[in-house]
């Protein structure tokens, strides 16, 4: 589903390849000593990839969503924990870029979810193993939703939808108005408690423009998250699409989200 | 905590301040909608309480903001909001609809009432006080009747102005609110109608309490026909409040989505008493049975004869009764919206810390600040019509 080195297959054009990287950054680490600014090092590596890669990246071809099997999650959480490793995810453990549920529905028809520390650690044991019906994991994540509430409802314009269907927050311009938690449907949103701004999953877009696939989807042992283009191209997204009956969460409130679940139950919200 | 809530709802977004911003604005669109009754409508009797009424509306309109900006969490970026508003947020009106109220409706009503009393007090007074009103007139000295009357015409055309702007400011808080289609419990279209009705009941009620007890310090007798007529409105406005309440309520036990069981185990537990207890019984029942009886709403002089010094007492009662009605209102919109998860699958708690921003310190403080801006604004601008007429004033003494 997904290819071995975790970049996107099928994004275009493929970045350059990891030996010239070390190259390119093995003759800036000498540039930058020889020019004595070693207090500079990092940024002076830094610039000119991120320069190199701005024009090698064009958003206006892309247009991304994940895709998420439940039938294949085994509530690990190691997506939970790459997420917080990768982004600027707040220590506390009620804040969460993305989490994992658990539902335990029992021959009676009682639904338990939990999610205890959003899944980062696994989950314990069921308690009683008699009553149960069935269990499954769920992982949840922003949708990154095509009429995103989040997006309409931001006084300042500043969360926005990339062009290449990544919905981001501007921390410069954040007021911390919280509106657009209020408006999420999905619980995927939070006030960061150290910038005070409004903060969520990014689908790893940091990832995305050097050709790279979230981190959530290249550290998932079972390839229950599948990432890649919604339309159009070849990708294992498209074609999790094609093989699955899928559905997204919430679809009554006509927000079009973008990750699209297979096998889920209809007791998920 | 009970049941499953989101990792990301453990936090409430929106504490008590967020609670007091839609109170005070009601009693701004309140307040201003009262004194629109004397000024449009011609009710002649609640015409001692037309200037004080627009003076309360103004002291809780300066105050309104203040819950907003101290909950941000970059109130320095704040004035973002008018510099680069984005069109579809309907929380990015606010600033516009608050300046258009503020600027446009208030200020210029006020101005044009007081004008002429402005000019008397500039050519009674010397030294700084003489300055002080002669810059409140902005130089507009002319009192003769020619431009009296275009005073009075203007400040007519601005109160019809100011009727649907009180709406506007009112029914937009409750619109951010009732817009919200992931939140059950705030997602209807007769959010702006309750509000702007809520808004009428607190507005009237406040100048109520505020007129009673002015007139009781300044040791005037209160005008029991002024009285009177605002129990009576104060009466109508609560039907109203009130059956829209019920039509709200009904509407969603009858339709029963998804979202009603955990709505229900909500408003039976953590909503219990303040929904159940001071919303309806205290803050609705209570003052309704004591209006309908006293008050001349259902009937000339009310159903029970009462001394006028009762009456007051009663009316006086009914009317706190209802401030503490619509702050639960308040409450139970803004908290009761964040005390379920949006999984609908579990309830939250939301305790009141009591220092802090948003705690309960702050809350009394930005309660009882417009009290004293309106000291103020009743020191500089006399509202009272009764001084002359009816007490040994020193100037006339």
């Amino acid at each position: 589903m997904m290819a071995e080195d975790g970049r996107i297959p099928g994004s275009s054009p493929s970045p350059p390849e990891a030996e010239d990287l070390g190259r390119r950054e093995f003759l800036s680490e000498v540039l930058t000593v020889c020019g004595g600014a070693v207090p500079l090092f990092l940024g002076a590596v830094r610039v000119p990839l991120a320069a190199a890669q701005d024009s090698e990246y064009d958003a206006t071809e892309h247009f991304y969503g994940m895709g998420v099997d439940v039938n294949r999650c085994i509530g690990c959480g190691r997506c939970v924990n790459a997420c917080t490793v990768e982004n600027d995810v707040p220590p506390e453990p009620h804040f969460t870029n993305t989490w994992v549920e658990r539902y335990i529905i029992g021959t009676d028809g009682t639904v338990i979810v939990d999610s205890p520390d959003a899944g980062i650690n696994g989950f314990p044991p069921t308690e009683h193993e008699e009553g149960i019906l069935k269990t499954f994991f769920v992982p949840k994540l922003c949708n990154h939703c095509e009429e995103a509430p989040c997006v309409q409802v931001c006084p300042v314009g500043a969360t926005f939808a990339t062009e290449d269907g990544v919905v981001l927050v501007d921390e410069d311009y954040c007021i911390g108005c919280r509106y657009c938690i209020q408006a999420c449907p999905y619980g995927a949103r939070y006030l960061h408690p150290e910038k005070h701004v409004a903060g969520k999953c990014t689908f790893c877009y940091h990832r995305l423009v050097e050709g790279l696939v979230p981190a959530c989807v290249e550290v998932c042992p079972t390839g229950a998250r599948i990432f890649g283009e919604v339309e159009g191209r070849p990708t294992p997204l498209a074609q999790f699409m094609r093989f699955n009956m899928v559905q997204v969460l919430k679809p009554h409130l006509n927000t079009k989200p973008k990750v699209y679940y297979a096998n889920l139950d209809g007791e998920v919200r | 905590m009970q049941g499953y809530i989101y990792p990301n709802e453990f936090e409430l977004q929106w504490s008590l301040l967020i609670v007091l911003y839609p109170y005070i604005t009601g009693l701004v669109a309140g307040a201003f909608i009262l004194a629109s009754l004397e000024r449009v409508f011609n009710v002649k009797e609640v015409q001692p309480t037309y200037r004080l009424s627009l003076l309360t509306a103004l002291a809780f309109l300066l105050v309104a903001t203040l819950p907003l900006l101290a909950h941000l969490g970059h109130p320095e970026r704040s004035y973002e909001i008018f510099l680069t508003p984005n069109r579809k947020s309907a929380m990015a009106m606010f600033g516009f609809v608050y300046a258009w109220y503020l600027m446009v409706v208030l200020l210029v009503e006020i101005w044009f009432d007081y004008r002429a009393d402005m000019v008397q007090w500039y050519q009674q007074s010397s030294g700084l006080r003489r300055w002080f009103y002669y810059a409140l007139t902005l130089g507009a000295t002319d009192v003769s009747e020619k431009s009296l009357k275009f005073d009075d015409s203007a400040g007519r055309w601005i109160t019809i102005i100011g009727i649907p702007s009180a709406f506007l400011l009112h029914g937009y808080v409750g619109f951010i609110f009732g817009s919200i289609k992931a939140n059950p419990w705030w997602s209807s279209v007769l959010m702006p109608v309750v509000f702007l009705f809520s808004a009428i009941v607190s507005g009237i009620a406040l100048v109520l309490v505020i007129y009673m007890l002015t007139t009781m310090f300044r040791w005037r007798k209160i005008d029991m026909a002024c009285l009177e007529k605002l129990a009576q409105f104060l009466f109508y406005a609560l039907i109203v409040d009130f059956s829209l309440e019920a039509l709200d309520f009904l509407h969603r036990l009858y339709e029963s989505e998804e979202s009603i069981e955990i709505l229900s185990q909500m408003i039976q537990s953590r909503l219990f008493i303040s929904l159940i207890v001071l919303q309806v019984l205290m803050g609705t029942v209570i003052p309704l049975i004591l209006l309908a009886l006293t008050s001349p709403a259902l009937r000339k002089g009310g159903f029970v004869k009462a001394a006028p010094e009762l009456k007051q007492l009663i009316f006086l009662t009914s009317a706190v009764l209802v401030q503490i009605g619509v702050f639960s209102i308040r409450w139970n919109v803004v908290i009761g919206g964040q005390l379920f998860s949006k999984s609908l699958r579990g309830l939250t708690v939301y305790k009141v810390e009591l220092l802090g921003i948003e705690g309960l310190a702050v809350t009394m403080g930005l309660l009882l600040l417009p009290f004293v801006i309106l000291w103020v604004l009743v020191k500089v601008l006399p509202p009272w019509s009764d001084t002359e007429a009816s007490a040994p004033s020193p100037v006339a003494g």
